[in-house]
């Protein structure tokens, strides 16, 4: 294969694909930054059919096969399962493989405009990829792992159903950022924990099996802690996973506010 | 052999960081707010709908208020909380908004000093208000 260095931008799959039967041209307005040429994000348009049922993700993947092989974005599983593909969405923090176009149509065949940004927060990379470090650092800081102490059992660790169902809804995090890159408070101040550092402390916090609540609690007692929530709701309004973010903050408040 | 135990003898390792003063301020804003909602609405009730509202207020009016300890006690407690209360949250506000630690220890300054000069001027004026001196 010969390399053609050619100034026109093209997709990295060559060719436009034919156009699917009802499928409607809506514009796809992204906000791009390359460190390399730009001191600062651009917004960038693209014309790109699509069908209702088609997810945001399936148009960022439009662009990057068939238009500018250029454009930058994670993603991995597809299926709202890695986590890797958080976005602004209109504005809003979603996955892009879990948001419907039809969800975003504008009406009475007015044109559809959808605008895609970088989640909130954490330093650009490139377009869509930001920086992840800061925010698996704060995930790191509240030890989610299983803490014991004492001689290991013979056996399995038992736990009751009701034991297990007292954090059944923080479990099903997948550290995709939608929450922590939507609290003002983590935007101002990034040394803030974070909505989803504090879900996955909730979810050994409140296991029975776990000893190390007490060291989370002191973790979160700090000065970043959940004390610097303001209960706007914004992380569990985010939640790809619908866990009530702010919920579980509350209840490891109130386990501060009555621990002992 | 080894020396080491086999099972420690305390079962949690001991605290981090032992500092409550954000979970205490977090519980003051709260317990101040409801405080406030009765001392600041009676307050205005008072002040700006019974009987006249802020047209009766002079002098005398002040006078026969603060001759009696329950309202004194009243002002100063709501003086207290509300600049407290405010105090703690523009302190809040500060550190979410200051990028430097410079700008941020110089609003605090700024908050701190103005806080602890009104806090001394209105507990002044509430203990020392002599009623006796001529309204001229
Ligand atoms: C009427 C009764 C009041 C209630 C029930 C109330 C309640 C509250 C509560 C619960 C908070 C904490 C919010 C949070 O942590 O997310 C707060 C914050 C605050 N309050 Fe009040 N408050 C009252 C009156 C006042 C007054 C009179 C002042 C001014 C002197 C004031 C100034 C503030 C400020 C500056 C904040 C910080 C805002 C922020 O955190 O962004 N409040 N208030
Ligand atoms: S509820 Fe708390 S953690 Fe969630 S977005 Fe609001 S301030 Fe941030
Ligand atoms: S709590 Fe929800 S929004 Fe936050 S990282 Fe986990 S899955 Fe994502
Ligand atoms: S690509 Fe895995 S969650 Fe969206």
């Amino acid at each position: 294969m010969t390399a053609t260095v050619s100034e026109e931008k093209a997709g990295s799959r060559g060719d436009l694909p034919p156009v699917p039967d009802g499928a409607v041209t809506v514009t796809l307005k992204i906000l791009r930054f390359n460190a390399e040429v730009d001191s600062e994000p651009r917004w960038e348009s693209f014309n790109v059919p699509a069908l209702p049922t088609d997810r945001v993700l399936n148009l960022l993947h439009y662009v990057k096969w068939y238009v500018d092989g250029t454009l930058t974005f994670r993603r991995s599983c597809a299926h709202g399962i890695c986590g890797s593909d958080a976005m602004q969405i209109n504005g809003v923090n979603r996955l892009g493989c879990k948001v419907l176009v039809k969800d975003l149509m504008s009406g009475g065949g007015k044109p559809t405009t959808i605008t895609v940004a970088p989640i909130k927060g954490l330093p650009v990379h490139k377009d869509l990829l930001v920086d992840m470090e800061p925010f698996m650092e704060a995930f790191k800081a509240v030890k989610p792992f299983l803490i014991t102490y004492g001689n290991e059992p013979t056996r399995e660790r038992i736990q009751s159903a009701h034991d297990r169902e007292r954090f059944d809804d923080t479990t099903k995090c997948i550290l995709c950022a939608c929450c922590t890159t939507s609290c003002p408070v983590f935007w101002n101040e990034g040394s803030y924990f974070g909505p989803a550092a504090i879900v996955n402390a909730h979810r050994f916090i409140f296991d029975s099996r776990d000893e190390g609540a007490e060291e989370r609690l002191d973790i979160l007692n700090d000065a970043e802690g959940v004390w610097r929530c303001r209960t706007t709701f914004n992380c569990t309004d985010a939640c790809p996973r619908g866990i009530q973010v702010t919920k579980a903050i509350q209840e490891v408040k109130r386990a501060l506010l009555f621990r002992r | 052999m080894t020396l080491a135990l086999d099972k420690p003898r305390s079962p949690r390792r001991p605290a981090a960081r032992r500092s409550n003063f954000e979970l205490a301020s977090w519980l003051f804003m709260r317990i101040s707010g409801i405080a406030l909602i009765v001392l600041v609405l009676g307050h205005l009730f008072i002040m700006n709908i019974l009987d006249g509202g802020v047209h009766r207020i002079n002098f005398a009016f002040v006078a026969g208020r603060w001759s009696s300890p329950f309202w004194q006690l009243w002002d100063l407690s709501m003086l207290w909380l509300a600049e407290i209360h405010g105090g703690n949250g523009l302190r809040t506000v500060i550190n979410d908004y200051a990028r430097k630690d410079t700008t941020r220890f110089w609003l605090k300054v700024m908050l701190y000093v103005s806080m602890v000069l009104i806090l001394a001027l209105g507990t002044y004026v509430i203990f020392t208000f002599d009623a006796t001196i001529p309204a001229d």
